[in-house]
């Protein structure tokens, strides 16, 4: 009997988890399913054994049926909430069943710096002809916690994602692989130190070129918390879990405009759900991972050890083809375990061979040359305004011809006259002391005999002309903003505060250019007013604006969006790329502006950044990041748009390794996935005065986490105050404080050290 | 200031007649006017943690075609209003609106400490703490147990590193209220603390216990 019982158990769970994925007991005959084993219960006893046992068999196909029935069509809605059920399998679980043993580090269970995020050093076992091999791996992931509230959700704190890049740093020191499991709604969007997006970013430029095979996978990827844990060689995903931009609610309230504590109709964030592309084979198709590991009908639970079984191998096989890739051999050997898998069953694959997993110098140059690769290749289809082919290779032409030139100009030429240069002064210094030897007594004689001259000290004259602001013709012949052709007062909004009078409009945006002259108060002003005060006059040649923003995945009404957006600004992305000069230095420019769908990062404006890095690089020049405004990733394009922000913070960490130096200036505002990753990772990254920075918005915060944030939390002085930016930079010197920085910050290999 | 001084009868029932205070709102500017509330038109204050959630909006004020909307300071209701003005260009510094606001008990109990006790006021716009002298007698016996007179070093005033002896002037008594957190700035003018003499306290406690229970 007590069998019979499981067994009704059982089923009455089953039949509970089909109700919760289908947010209730309508669909089917889950409602007469439910009546049936309550009915059951209800008179346990009164029935025979064999009678219970037929009517339980009877359930249980009955459920069955009904389970396979929903998988067929389970909409991406209905995943987000297989993912998010309490049954649903956890990092712990994975720890538990995929490896041999593991110690976590930095905290366990509540006694942790942020138990959200769990670290471990664990063995993976392997049979390979009856014989076990060991082999060590670092586990880095979100843990959910089934129940624990404590866990947070998996939504990690800043600190938990900077334990986890501690650890990053850990496993490369050992050189073993690392395995990420990303179980994370997102992260927790608060800006206490060192500010979410900064932490993030840190993660991802850390993680570019970290040292050792590196896969991860993927069961509840929100957008930048799964990306703090998620640049790696190899991207696996459950087939079940989603991987998002924004979680559907939160487009949902985007999309339809929603004020806060209105209610969001569930057909909205179903439509959303659908329109964002979230299932992983929505992503496998962008090609934002690698593989799909199937998990049993309606997503794995705590208890499915087959899937445990099937996880281990597929990370093993996972790991084998990142090594495998690296090594001389490694066609031959990729292409045995590829071979070995499409064979058989994925469960026995660690059977057959071993690899060992230690990478030799050479292979781990390799691996990062694949890994940089991988991301550059990455949402290449997902915008408009490529070449045609035969302009394609007159453009490949072009790059090789200009790395020609720029490697012997500043390679050979600038090397070998360094070298003549150093040798010239040192044998200059040398005979200059030798010489001194040989005089000195005839000069000691001679100032004995001579009158020694009264010293005067002379005075330094002030050079104004030159370089100097105030003998740069150009900034006296100043673009006016045409904000200024109106005839009215403004309020500064500082005027409660600090008393400020009301200012007429020609006055503010005109000769104070857009500045309070009591509290200093910036007011915005367009983009083109930095174009034309910013650089040197008629220096500025842009390049790549032929790409532009497109709709990968067919998202309704993005294309008359984008149309629109282009009508009013005449440009088709939101970010401009130019070569420009700022007194007299070259530099390269990338600007994200907000006319154009207020500023947000897709895959077009990805692809300029990561050109524009390119170009900085071969040309030797600085890179200089002005952010007008940024409202973040572009929801619309799903993941190809999260992608950007790997693939981003690998060209400039390229950019910046090779030499260069790379500059963010921040304006107005400035949030989300470009801030935590190819911006916030910047060396040196300054504000205008009256901007904000941040991850998340205040509505965001309340929403995720409950909590009010005061009215200045993302203001530009507390993002300095807790280090994230360098300096509050006031417009009317930016010109001058960037030409400061060009000559007195960055690496060695810039086109004039 | 002697007990016989005070009349606490007529303190009370001055404020039992009328438990309001009278906000007069002037014209911030010059301007046109536009009322946005009425007679009788019940307004809020400024509110929120931070204090960043402006209150009611009463007037706009058009000056150079720049709207200004002026917000109310304090909750209450419009007792006043000048309706003859209503688009109309204002001067400066014009009596507009009156708020009627309703005191609260916490109002009520502060403008009584306000008028029976003496205040101590910063000299300085600095930090203060008690004097050390005064902190150990506060710990063993409770602020209202400590008797001050003139001469005593009351207050160590720190401004830009360097701690100033303050000492007492006023007339003796014991430590009623406190007004300022050590460590925190001070402007020059604002009450410290507020002294009340030894035989005025059963009798002020007696007003505050009566004012916590007779109103809402």
């Amino acid at each position: 009997m007590e069998d019979i019982n499981k067994r009704l158990l059982k089923v009455e769970d089953r039949i509970s988890y089909i109700a919760q994925v289908k947010e209730g007991s309508e669909w089917g005959n889950l409602g007469g399913l439910q009546e049936k084993t309550a009915k059951i219960r209800e008179n346990f006893y009164d029935y025979s054994e064999s009678d219970l046992v037929d009517q339980i068999r009877a359930l249980e196909d009955a459920v069955q049926f009904l389970e396979e029935r929903c998988e067929e069509n389970l909409s991406p809605m209905e995943r987000v909430r297989i993912v998010r059920s309490p049954l649903r399998f956890s990092l712990k679980d994975i720890l538990e069943n995929v490896y041999e043993e593991y110690t976590e580090l930095g905290g366990e269970e509540d006694a942790n710096i942020d138990p959200s995020m769990v670290v471990a050093k664990a063995n993976i076992l392997r049979q390979v002809n009856n014989k076990t091999y060991t082999q060590q791996v670092m586990v880095i992931g979100h843990e959910k916690g089934q129940g624990e509230e404590y866990r947070n959700g998996g939504c990690s704190k800043p600190w938990g994602n900077e334990k986890a890049l501690r650890y990053m740093l850990v496993a490369q020191t050992e050189g073993i692989p690392i395995h990420f499991y990303i179980f994370t709604p997102g992260s927790f969007p608060i800006e206490d130190y060192p500010g979410a997006g900064q932490q993030i970013a840190r993660n991802l430029y850390v993680m570019s070129k970290l040292r050792v095979p590196m896969v991860s996978v993927i069961s509840e990827g929100g957008s930048g918390g799964a990306e703090a844990i998620g640049l790696s060689d190899s991207r696996l995903m459950f087939s079940h879990g989603y991987y998002s931009v924004i979680s559907p609610e939160g487009a949902a309230a985007i999309e339809g405009k929603i004020r806060e504590g209105e209610k969001i109709s569930k057909e909205l964030v179903e439509n959303c759900a659908e329109r964002l592309k979230i299932t992983a084979w929505n992503n496998l198709k962008s090609g934002t991972i690698d593989r799909v590991i199937e998990e049993p009908i309606l997503g794995a639970r705590r208890d499915d050890f087959a899937f445990f079984k099937k996880v281990k191998a597929e990370m093993i096989r996972a790991t084998d083809e990142v090594v495998l890739k690296t090594k001389s051999l490694r066609t031959f050997r990729a292409y045995e375990v590829s071979m070995k898998k499409a064979e058989e069953d994925a469960a026995d694959i660690e059977n057959y061979v071993d690899v060992t997993w230690e990478l030799r110098p050479d292979e781990i140059k390799r691996l990062l040359t694949l890994r940089s690769r991988k991301y550059r290749n990455m949402a290449l289809w997902a915008f408009g305004g490529k070449p045609e082919p035969s302009a394609a290779r007159m453009n490949r032409a072009k790059l090789k011809v200009a790395q020609a030139f720029y490697g012997i100009r500043y390679d050979v030429i600038r090397t070998h006259r360094k070298f003549a240069q150093h040798f010239i002064k040192d044998v200059s210094g040398e005979s200059s002391v030798f010489l001194k030897r040989v005089v000195a007594p005839f000069s000691a004689a001679y100032d004995f005999i001579s009158k020694k001259q009264d010293y005067r000290a002379v005075r330094p004259v002030l050079d104004r002309g030159g370089n100097g602001p105030v003998g740069d013709p150009y900034l006296g012949d100043t673009y006016t903003s045409t904000l200024a052709n109106e005839d009215r007062t403004v309020t500064c909004p500082n005027s409660l505060k600090h008393g400020c009078k009301d200012l007429w409009i020609p006055d503010l945006y005109g000769e104070f250019c857009g500045v309070c002259e009591n509290c200093g108060h910036h007011f915005p002003l367009e983009y083109e007013w930095y174009l034309k005060n910013l650089f040197d006059r008629d220096s500025i040649r842009e390049f790549n604006a032929e790409i532009c923003a497109g709709n990968p995945l067919n998202n309704q009404g993005l294309e008359k969006r984008l149309k629109a957006a282009a009508k009013k600004t005449g440009r088709c992305s939101s970010m401009i790329t130019f070569d420009a000069k700022v007194m007299g230095v070259d530099i390269v420019t990338a600007m994200l502006f907000s006319d154009f769908r207020n500023g947000t990062v897709g895959a077009a404006e990805g692809e300029k950044f990561v050109q524009a890095c390119e170009v900085a690089k071969l040309k030797r020049r600085p890179l200089l990041s002005y952010v007008h405004t940024t409202g973040g990733i572009r929801i619309q394009e799903g993941t190809l748009g999260v992608i950007q922000m790997p693939k981003c913070t690998m060209a400039v960490r390229e950019y910046i390794d090779a030499g260069g130096l790379y500059i963010v200036v921040y304006d107005n505002n400035s949030y989300a996935g470009p801030v935590a990753s190819f911006l916030g990772c910047s060396h040196y990254q300054f504000a205008i005065r009256s901007s904000r920075i941040g991850f998340a918005g205040p509505r965001v915060i309340r929403d995720t986490t409950g909590q009010e944030v005061p009215p200045d939390y993302h203001s530009a002085r507390n993002a300095l105050r807790r280090g994230h930016i360098q300096g509050i930079w006031d417009r009317r010197e930016f010109r001058r404080n960037l030409h400061k920085c060009l000559l007195t910050m960055g690496g060695s290999k810039l086109y004039y050290r | 200031m002697q007990h016989d001084d005070i009349d606490f009868d007529e303190i009370i029932s001055k404020y039992k007649a009328d438990p309001y205070d009278y906000v007069d709102i002037h014209s911030v500017h010059t301007g046109r006017l536009r009322f946005q509330v009425k007679v009788g038109s019940k307004v809020e204050g400024v509110s929120g943690e931070w204090r960043h959630i402006p209150g009611t909006t009463l007037y706009i004020l058009n000056r150079e075609r720049n709207s200004k909307p002026v917000h109310s300071p304090t909750n209450g209701e419009v007792s006043f209003i000048r309706d003859d003005l209503e688009g109309q260009f204002v001067e400066a510094d014009e009596k507009i609106i009156t708020i009627k606001h309703p005191l609260t008990k916490r109002e009520i109990i502060d403008g009584i400490l306000r008028e029976v006790l003496y205040p101590f006021v910063a000299p300085e716009r600095a930090k203060y703490f008690f004097s050390m002298d005064i902190q150990s007698r506060i710990d063993k016996y409770g602020q209202r147990e400590v008797f001050i007179k003139p001469g005593d070093e009351l207050f160590t005033m720190s401004l830009m590193k360097r701690e100033t002896p303050v000492y007492y002037d006023g007339e003796p008594g014991i430590i009623h209220s406190n007004y300022f957190k050590p460590g925190e700035s001070v402007d020059q003018g604002q009450p410290l603390v507020g002294i009340c003499p030894k035989a005025t306290l059963p009798l002020i406690q007696k007003i505050i216990t009566r004012v916590k229970a007779e109103w809402e």
